[in-house]
């Protein structure tokens, strides 16, 4: 049986890999799961300088999911090329590091500053709903998202993914922007922005106000996305979005993801992603299929 | 590297101590490394309340495989409401012991208090039991006469009470009952709500005196990959690369001096 997907020339061995921000760069969750079984570890968003993120509360259990507002608090790119990176290397996965910027210019160091690092492919966060720069500047106009991408594409080595928010009227216009704009392949969905009030303390639960959405709650919302897109664009589409199950990995493949990304899972289950992998394979089985890349875009 | 995994302890057994504070004994393998200090991740059975509740360890039974929690229920149809539903042999998620335990052996030949404050009380139980040092004043601080787990303190040192409305002890708080009964020591150990660990941070400066206290925040992961339950750091943290630690996992305990709060 065949599990491996290539995704814009990087062959991983599964489709699975992590939703950036849910997994750190792994090394905690080195004692729970096995990183060598992972198709690709996707790292926490990385900007060219330490970032000390949002106050706290920065998170929220809402019922089917939970809020974030971190404030991508980061250890910025210098201290993550001399820690995180060659902790990863350690491993037989492939290695995806999210992005995160302000300006063009920040992206564009990050990029360049990889280009010669052990590292298989760049996620760029330009969907961030919890900071003002480098979410709503680039992820909600397609004009943008073009934009940024193709000077991105003019320093990064490695394949691009561009990650895309769902808080935008047609997720399709942007996929088909940052396409256009060069992209090697796109990832979705970012978090839904939302609010949660505590009616006791009649105060906001998250210090930011605004938050993520994410979890199982969103997921008809990202399958829905991921099939929209699938039908927009012809690069590859990493789905994710409340998958917690072998069978939300395959119904985010049915709709045309070649991959996907298990994010909010792992808080309640730090070794879900082991589990997920199994149970794809076992599908397979089930269905005498032998190779996992018929699942994509299958839905009839 | 060592594998961890959320695991199905069993409960042991259940019982109410006082209005909306439960006790639970569980079965787990978690019991044998656990340290006074230290919580675990309580999960519930509703699959959409997914984060675990991070909940302080009170007594650790390394003989029987047993962990001690004492929790308040938060309110109702809360995962803490489900867990004081649960009665012996029912099965609870857990992923245990998280964080690090109060440093016990700073406590050697010196005069210590030991200081809790509401559901910040428990924790401090199991450190009563296990710390060495000259002298061991437990000073605990409730809302009213429902004083929980006193009797069980009074096997272990010295107990010095406040009660808010002045039903038991010191009327006030901690410090009150510090001051009234004029106790002095030269380590501290904390666990409470913020105002109580500001003020007890404060009489540690004011006085020189070394202090340890166990920060609490909303957690999402429990084991430090996710950033949510930051506390702000005076000197930049090698970790973070920021002035922020994470109180899951470089915690919860910290010297006062270090943190912001």
């Amino acid at each position: 049986m065949n599990m491996k997907v290539n995704i814009a020339g990087v062959e991983w061995k599964n489709p699975v890999t992590v939703a950036s921000g849910t997994f750190g760069s792994g090394a905690e969750f080195a004692e729970f799961v096995d990183l060598n079984r992972l198709g690709a570890v996707t790292t926490k968003g990385v900007a060219n300088v330490p970032w000390p993120g949002n106050p706290t509360p920065r998170v929220a259990e809402v019922y089917g999911g939970m809020m974030n507002a971190i404030g991508l608090q980061n250890p910025g790119i210098d201290l993550f090329c001399e820690r995180d990176i060659p902790f990863l290397r350690q491993y037989d996965t492939k290695i995806i590091v999210n992005v995160c910027g302000k300006s063009a210019e920040d992206y564009c160091e990050v990029a360049e500053r990889l280009a010669d690092e052990a590292v298989d492919m760049l996620e760029i966060n330009i969907s961030c709903p919890n900071v003002k720069e480098g979410g709503i500047a680039f992820g909600q106009s397609p004009k943008a998202a073009e934009d940024i991408t193709r000077e991105v594409k003019k320093y990064a080595k490695q394949p691009v993914i561009m990650k895309l928010s769902p808080n935008v009227t047609d997720i399709a216009e942007m996929a088909k922007a940052v396409e256009a704009g060069g992209a090697d392949a796109v990832s979705l969905i970012n978090t839904l922005t939302g609010m949660k009030i505590d009616i006791h303390r009649r105060t906001f639960a998250l210090a930011n106000q605004t938050g993520g959405v994410s979890g199982p709650a969103v997921h008809p919302i990202a399958v829905r996305m991921v099939y929209q897109v699938s039908q927009a664009v012809k690069v590859p589409i990493i789905g994710m979005g409340g998958i917690a199950s072998a069978e939300d990995a395959i119904e985010m493949m049915l709709a045309g993801a070649s991959a996907v990304s298990v994010g909010t899972a792992n808080f309640h289950n730090p070794a879900v992603t082991m589990e997920i992998i199994e149970g794809i394979e076992e599908y397979l089985r089930q269905n005498q299929m032998n190779d996992v890349r018929e699942l994509v875009g299958a839905v009839r | 590297m060592k594998k961890r995994r959320k695991e199905l302890a069993v409960v042991v057994s259940q019982e109410q101590l006082a209005d909306g504070i439960y006790s639970m004994w569980i079965r787990t393998v978690s019991a044998a490394d656990a340290v006074p200090g230290q919580f675990i991740s309580m999960y519930t059975m509703d699959s959409g309340k997914l984060l675990p509740r991070p909940i302080s360890i009170c007594e650790i039974d390394k003989a029987g495989a047993a962990l001690r929690v004492v929790y308040r229920v938060t309110g109702e149809k809360t995962g803490t409401e489900q867990f004081s539903k649960l009665s012996a042999g029912d099965s609870i998620p857990i992923i245990g012991p998280l964080g690090n335990g109060f440093p016990m052996e700073k406590a050697a030949g010196k005069k210590a208090f030991l200081i809790g404050g509401g559901i910040g009380v428990p924790p401090i139980l199991e450190l009563s039991k296990e710390l060495e040092c000259d002298k061991k004043q437990i000073v605990v601080g409730y809302r009213d006469a429902q004083t929980f787990l006193r009797e069980e303190f009074e096997r272990n040192g010295e107990v010095y009470i406040s009660t808010e409305d002045g039903s038991v002890g010191t009327k006030g708080n901690v410090l009150d009952a510090i001051a009234g009964h004029a106790l002095a020591a030269d380590i501290i150990y904390a666990c409470g709500p913020g105002p109580m660990l500001r003020a007890v941070k404060e009489y540690a400066d004011r006085n020189n005196i070394v202090c340890y206290i166990s920060l609490e925040e909303r957690m999402a992961c429990g084991i430090g990959a996710c950033l949510g339950c930051v506390c702000q750091t005076k000197e930049r943290d090698s970790h973070s690369n920021v002035h922020n630690r994470r109180i899951c996992k470089d915690g919860p305990v910290f010297l006062s001096t270090e943190v912001e709060i």
